[in-house]
């Protein structure tokens, strides 16, 4: 068992996980330290999720050493997908559940329990929802509803699996923005998304999983280069560069029988914007 | 209108149906939330198998059914964990096998005919004191465990995933559920028999469910309803003169039924006022436009 070292808050040292036998990922090797704010790339089914749940401690580990530093609270927030909208249940009651441990014997909650969510949905915006049934929440509203329950338990380390998937534009920069909020507190932040171009290239720091391995970590003018996209969804991927912003395109395939000729430029364009672009 | 709470026999009848009523519903919210209405059907019959052997071997009812229930369970969770399985598979092999048991004692000792036809159908009104004293116990003891594990039990209902990550012992929990649930069945068994249990369980909470988006108010609902109509149906039986088991689970069905037509009737008169609404408001436009 690998031990975190100092300034550490994970480190993943080649480890091979999976589930029930089956290796979903190999040979990673990964360091997280307090105050980070990180992005989980690649296509669907490379494993994104499992090495989130391999955080929390609940994937398999066949090789090398993996570690979270002792009395770290973690807080998860999971695909919006994966909940039953029809249970019962109210958002102050999901928040509520973020602290059971708290007199986990006894049925009701404290007071001093019930205030804390109060501040926590206040803090997201969704106090005034706190007595609705979640099945008539908004997409936005459903993932701070379980953002609260995640942050009931003032955790350490946030792990979000695609917080913005199935959200508009308006409700994607507000959870990033709470997301940001939160970083700048000190919590550190990993969350998995399929958004290159709305979500991880505004990350300061991306992993990116393809071939059953990590395939690239670092900040996403490193990450978000053409040949890791390629080899993470095997397809040629365009890279438009425009200041600071970074645009990831797939490249159209060619219709059959046309002229095939190798690329005379590697696949990132640079937008030079003109001074008086914005005026236009 | 009192002439049943006359008798001694009618008495325990109500006090039993009453508690056993209260203990399925409370137990049947988390089997309906998790969708495992199934089980309480499949539970209901494998303990059937395990209260023939118990007859026949000369044990203690209540002891045999329990340890054959328990032991349902054990075997069903062991199976469902397999992935070429599942959960409903699992309960369909494991809950026939052991019935199957049970109607194989039944042809092998034709003497017991009666007793048997009282597990499957019920008999309420021959509960002993003693049947009385040891369901009590029983509906005691599972309150106990709700009771303890509310917050994990309702955390795992809702979003097992996360609860498993939040540190919850699943599996232990679920066990545990797993044989409150079977001895529930054990101590329904003698109030609405094997053919009629997986009504008590589903019956009360689907009603409840029909009421409330909360869910602490569900559960108090129905336990309410489960208790109350398990007292109604021994009374309304007396002067029908039908089946005890029988006449709660018709009672239950018509509060369903009855709470079923108010809900659609509510949402037709809730639309019908949108729609006087929506007409008012655009008479209001046109006049001021």
């Amino acid at each position: 068992m690998a031990t975190v070292r100092v300034g550490e808050l994970v480190r993943l040292d080649g480890v091979a996980l999976g589930y029930d036998g089956e290796v979903a990922l190999r040979d990673v090797n990964l360091q997280i330290s307090p105050g980070e704010l990180i992005g989980i790339v690649g296509p669907s089914g490379c494993g994104k999720t499992t090495l989130l749940r391999s955080l929390l401690g609940e994937t398999e580990v066949y090789a090398g050493d993996s570690s979270v530093a002792d009395n770290t609270r973690v807080g998860y927030v999971p695909q919006v997908e994966t909940v039953d909208w029809n249970f019962p249940i109210t958002v102050e009651q999901v928040a509520l559940l973020g602290s059971w441990r708290t007199r986990r014997w006894l049925p009701w909650t404290s007071r001093a329990e019930r205030s804390r969510a109060r501040v926590v949905l206040s803090q997201l915006g969704i106090a005034d929802l706190a007595d609705r049934p979640i099945r008539a929440l908004s997409g936005g509203e459903q993932q701070r509803t379980f953002l609260a329950r995640a942050l009931v338990r003032s955790p350490d380390l946030l792990l979000l699996d695609e917080p913005t998937s199935g959200v508009d534009i308006k409700t994607r920069h507000e959870i990033l923005h709470q997301l940001a909020a939160l970083n700048h507190a000190g919590v550190t932040v990993v969350l998995t998304t399929h958004d290159l171009n709305g979500v991880a290239s505004h990350l300061p720091r991306l992993i990116a999983l393809g071939e059953q391995t990590v395939l690239a970590d670092g900040p996403p003018s490193e990450v978000l280069q053409p040949a890791i996209l390629e080899r993470a969804y095997g397809q040629p991927m365009l890279v438009v560069q425009s200041g600071n912003e970074t645009y990831v395109l797939p490249v159209p395939e060619e219709a059959p029988g046309a002229h095939e000729e190798p690329p005379a430029r590697p696949n990132v364009v640079n937008v030079i914007r003109r001074p008086d672009a914005d005026d236009a | 209108m009192l002439e049943p709470f006359d008798f001694g026999f009618m008495q325990r009848a109500m006090i039993a149906a009453t508690l056993v009523g209260g203990v399925t519903a409370a137990v049947g919210v988390f089997v309906i939330l998790r969708r495992l209405a199934y089980i309480g059907h499949g539970l209901a019959h494998s303990i059937f198998g395990g209260a023939v052997v118990s007859f026949t071997l000369g044990i203690n009812f209540f002891l045999g059914a329990s340890i054959w229930g328990a032991f349902s369970v054990f075997l069903i969770n062991q199976a469902a964990r397999r992935r070429q399985i599942g959960g409903d598979a699992a309960i369909g092999i494991i809950t026939t096998a052991a019935f199957a048991i049970g109607i194989a004692v039944i042809s092998r000792a034709r003497s017991f005919t009666r007793d048997f036809e009282a597990a499957l159908f019920g008999e309420i009104l021959g509960i002993t004191n003693q049947d009385l004293y040891v369901t009590a116990g029983m509906v005691l003891l599972i309150a106990v465990v709700l009771f303890l594990l509310w917050k994990p039990l309702v955390f795992i209902t809702f979003d097992q995933d996360v609860a498993t990550a939040y540190g919850i012992p699943v599996r232990w929990v679920e066990a545990i559920f797993s044989l409150a649930l079977a001895a529930t069945v054990v101590a329904a068994l003698q109030v609405l028999g094997v053919t009629l249990i997986a009504a008590a369980l589903v019956i009360p909470p689907v009603v409840a469910r029909l009421m409330t988006d909360s869910f602490p108010r569900l559960f108090a609902i129905a336990v309410l309803i489960g208790a109350f109509t398990g007292f109604l149906g021994v009374y309304i039986s007396w002067f029908a003169d039908v089946s005890s088991g029988a006449t709660i689970v018709l009672v239950q069905a018509a509060v369903f039924v009855l709470t079923l037509a108010w809900g659609v009737l509510g949402s037709r008169r809730g639309r019908n006022a949108a729609r006087r609404a929506e007409r008012l408001a655009g008479l209001e436009r046109s006049l001021t436009e």
